[in-house]
C-alpha cells in the first residue's frame, strides 16, 4: 500500500457534512469556553455541551469524582445553569464557531421537563441538533429509568420528536440486557441518531471511612476500561437500526477512533480524556488523518462498519 | 500543557517531597500564590487524572518553579520517583490564587500539612509589600514538619504539632488568640477542610477577614467537568463552584461549611 499524501476525513451525518468525526462527549467539556484557551474549536467535528435542564440544577454534593483502573467514576448529578441560562449566557459564546454543528444534551426528571427545555431550545440560532440524554445514572429520579425501559424510552423520544425543530440524537445507557432492542425501539420512536454509550453504573469504597468514596455512592464509570463494551454495543446496534451511531466510551487514541468506526459508528465522542489531556480531540484527529495515511484509506467514511461479518 | 524537565528532586521529611522543575511556558504570563499547577502522572492508562498541587516557590530569573508534596497515594508515590532530566507534562498555573492587598499592615499565614506549601510564595510577595507576617503551621508530628526556616524568613512563626513532636501541642486554631489577631489585617488559609472550617469560624470571632483555599478533588482542573465544587454564598444564595476555575482560593466568609 502507498502511503498516501492527503486523507477526506469529513463524514456525513445527519443532513451535515462533519469537518472530522471527532466531537467532545456531553459533560466533558462545558459549554467550550474554557476549552479555546487550548485550541482553535473549528478543528472538531462538532461541539456538545453539557447536559441542560429545565432549571438550574446544584448537582451532586462531593466528592464527585473518583479515579479508578484506567478510569474514572463521577457522580456530578447534571449541575447546569438551566435551559434559560444556556440560552442566554452559554450558546451566544458558540456563535464564532459557524462551521460546527452545536450540539445540546437535554436532560430532566420528568417527560414534560425535557419537552419544556427543547421548546426553549427551539428559539436557538446556535442550535443544530439535540442529543437526549436518557441514560444519566446520577440523579435520583428520570434520567437513566427512561434509557432502561423500553417503553418509557419510546414515549420520551416521542414526545419531543413532535416538538423538535432539531434533529434529535437519542443517547443510550449501557445498563442495560437488551442494548439493541432499546436501539430499536427509540428509531421506532423517531430518533434521528443514536449515541452510545454513557457511563456504566459503579461503586468505589474508601477504605479508611469504610463507606462508598462518593457523596452520591454510586457513579458513572467512563475512561478507557469501558472501551470494549462500547465497542461490542455499538459493534451491535449500528448493525440492527437505520439510524447513523455515534460511538462513545474510552476514546483516548485515533486508532481507538477508528476501531468505533469499524464496529459501525458514523462519529465519535471523547469525554474522560479531555481530563486527561485537554488536547486531546486535536491530537485524536491528527492520529486518525496519520493511520488511514499509513494505511491507505483516502476516505475515512469507508471505514465505517469494516468490521461488520459480512 | 508543556513538557517540562525534572530539575532536581529530594525527600524533605517523612514521605514528603520537593521537587524543582522547569516552569511551564503559561507561568511567564505571570501566575499568583496559591494557583496550582496540574500533573500528568505518565501518559499509561494507570492515571486518569492529573494531581492538582500548588505553586510553593518561583524562580523567575532561573525560570524554575518547586512544588512540596507528600507522597499519599499511587501517583504521588509514582511522581516522587522522577529523576532529574526527566520530564514531566503540566498545566498551569490554574485557579485563582490569593488576592494581597497593599494597604495590609498584619498579614497571619495559616497552613496544616500539605496546606503549607503555598503560605510560602505567598509569604515572599507580601514581604515585597512591606508587611508584618505571622505564619501559623500545624502538622501531625515533628517527622512531616516542612518549609519552617523558608517560613521563618518573612516574620514569627508558631508552630503545632498534633503529638506535641515539635512547637505547642493542639492545632492551629488553638493559635489564633485574641492577642495575635488584635492588629491582624487580614489572614490566609490552607489546609484539609475541618481545618479550614475551625479557621473560619475562629477568624470570624475575632473579627479578621481572610481567604480560604479549598481542596476537593479534580477531574480535570480546568473548568469542564464540574466535579471540584465547593457551596458558596454571594448575594445570599449558595451555588456550587467550580475550586478549580473560580478557586481554589475563595473569601472566607463566603464558603459555606456542611
Ligand atoms: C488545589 C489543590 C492544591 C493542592 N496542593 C497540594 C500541595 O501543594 N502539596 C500536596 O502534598 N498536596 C496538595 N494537594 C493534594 C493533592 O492533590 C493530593 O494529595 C493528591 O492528588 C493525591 O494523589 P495520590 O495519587 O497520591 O492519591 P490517590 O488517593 O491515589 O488519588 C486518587 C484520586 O483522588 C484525588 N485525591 C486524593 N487525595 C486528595 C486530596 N487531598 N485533595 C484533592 N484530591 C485528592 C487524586 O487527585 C486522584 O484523583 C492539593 C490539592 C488541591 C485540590
Ligand atoms: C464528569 C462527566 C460528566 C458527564 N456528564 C454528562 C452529561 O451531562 N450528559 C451526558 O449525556 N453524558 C455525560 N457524561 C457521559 C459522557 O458523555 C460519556 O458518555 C461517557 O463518559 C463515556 O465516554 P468516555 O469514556 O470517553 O468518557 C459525563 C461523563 C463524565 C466523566
Ligand atoms: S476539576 Fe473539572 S471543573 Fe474543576
Amino acid at each position: 500500500m502507498s502511503r498516501l499524501t492527503h486523507v477526506d476525513l469529513r463524514v456525513p451525518f445527519l443532513h451535515k457534512m462533519l469537518k472530522n468525526p471527532v466531537m467532545p462527549a456531553s459533560g466533558c467539556f462545558s459549554f467550550g469556553e474554557e476549552m479555546r484557551q487550548f485550541y482553535d474549536l473549528n478543528l472538531l467535528g462538532a461541539i456538545v455541551v453539557k447536559a441542560t435542564t429545565l432549571d438550574e440544577r446544584q448537582g451532586n454534593p462531593t466528592p464527585r469524582i473518583a479515579e479508578t483502573p484506567a478510569g474514572m467514576l463521577n457522580a456530578i448529578g447534571l449541575q447546569n445553569p438551566g435551559v434559560q441560562a444556556v440560552l442566554a449566557h452559554e450558546l451566544p459564546r458558540l456563535k464564532d464557531f459557524r462551521t460546527l454543528p452545536v450540539i445540546v444534551n437535554v436532560a430532566g426528571t420528568a417527560i414534560e421537563d425535557y419537552v419544556e427545555v427543547v421548546k426553549a431550545l427551539n428559539s436557538s440560532e446556535v442550535v443544530s441538533m439535540l442529543e437526549l440524554n436518557i441514560s444519566c445514572p446520577n440523579v435520583k429520579c428520570g434520567g437513566i429509568q427512561f434509557g432502561t425501559d423500553p417503553m418509557m424510552a419510546s414515549e420520551m423520544v416521542k414526545a419531543i420528536k413532535a416538538v423538535s425543530h432539531f434533529p434529535v440524537i437519542v443517547k443510550l445507557s449501557p445498563n442495560v440486557t437488551d442494548i439493541v432492542s432499546m436501539a430499536l425501539a427509540v428509531e421506532e420512536a423517531g430518533a434521528d441518531a443514536i449515541s452510545l454509550i454513557n457511563t456504566l453504573i459503579g461503586m468505589q469504597i474508601d477504605l479508611e471511612k469504610r463507606r462508598p468514596l462518593l457523596a452520591n455512592g454510586i457513579g458513572g464509570l467512563s475512561g478507557p476500561a469501558v472501551k470494549p463494551v462500547a465497542v461490542r454495543m455499538v459493534y451491535e446496534v449500528s448493525q440492527k437500526v437505520h439510524v447513523p451511531v455515534i460511538g462513545i466510551g474510552g476514546i483516548r487514541t485515533g486508532e481507538d477512533a477508528i476501531e468505533f468506526l469499524m464496529a459501525g459508528a458514523s462519529a465519535v465522542q471523547v469525554g474522560t480524556a479531555n481530563f486527561t489531556d485537554p488536547y486531546a480531540c486535536p491530537t485524536i484527529i491528527e492520529q486518525m488523518e496519520a493511520w488511514c495515511k499509513e494505511h491507505g484509506v483516502a476516505k475515512v467514511e469507508q471505514l465505517i462498519g469494516a468490521a461488520w461479518r459480512k | 500543557m508543556s513538557l517540562v524537565k525534572v530539575l532536581s528532586q529530594r525527600p524533605i521529611a517523612d514521605q514528603l517531597f520537593s521537587i524543582t522543575i522547569e516552569s511551564p511556558s503559561d507561568l511567564r504570563k505571570g501566575y499568583e500564590p496559591g494557583q496550582f499547577l496540574h500533573f500528568r502522572i505518565t501518559d499509561s492508562f494507570d492515571f486518569t487524572l492529573r494531581r492538582p498541587l500548588s505553586i510553593c516557590k518561583v524562580d523567575l530569573k532561573k525560570r524554575q518553579i518547586t512544588v512540596v508534596y507528600r507522597a499519599s497515594g499511587e501517583g504521588t508515590r509514582r511522581l516522587s520517583r522522577l529523576l532529574p532530566g526527566e520530564q514531566v507534562d503540566v498545566i498551569g498555573p490554574l485557579g485563582h490564587g490569593f488576592p494581597m492587598h497593599d494597604e495590609d499592615q498584619h498579614a497571619i499565614l495559616i497552613g496544616g500539612g500539605i496546606g503549607v506549601p503555598p503560605m510560602v510564595e505567598l509569604g515572599r510577595q507580601l514581604r515585597n509589600r512591606q508587611m508584618k507576617i505571622t505564619s501559623v503551621v500545624g502538622f501531625a508530628s515533628k517527622r512531616q514538619a516542612i518549609l519552617l526556616d523558608e517560613l521563618a524568613e518573612f516574620g514569627d512563626v508558631i508552630v503545632l504539632s498534633q503529638d506535641g513532636s515539635i512547637g505547642e501541642e493542639g492545632l492551629v486554631t488553638d493559635a489564633l488568640t485574641e492577642a495575635l489577631c488584635a492588629d491582624a489585617s487580614r489572614f490566609y488559609a490552607c489546609g484539609p477542610t475541618p481545618m479550614l472550617k475551625a479557621v473560619k469560624e475562629t477568624m470570624q470571632i475575632h473579627n479578621v477577614p481572610g481567604y480560604l483555599s479549598l481542596e476537593e478533588r479534580m477531574g480535570c482542573g480546568i473548568g469542564i467537568c464540574v466535579g471540584c465544587v465547593h457551596p458558596i454564598e454571594r448575594d445570599q444564595k449558595v451555588t456550587n463552584r467550580k475550586t478549580c476555575k473560580e478557586g481554589p482560593v475563595f473569601l472566607a466568609q463566603e464558603v459555606v461549611f456542611s
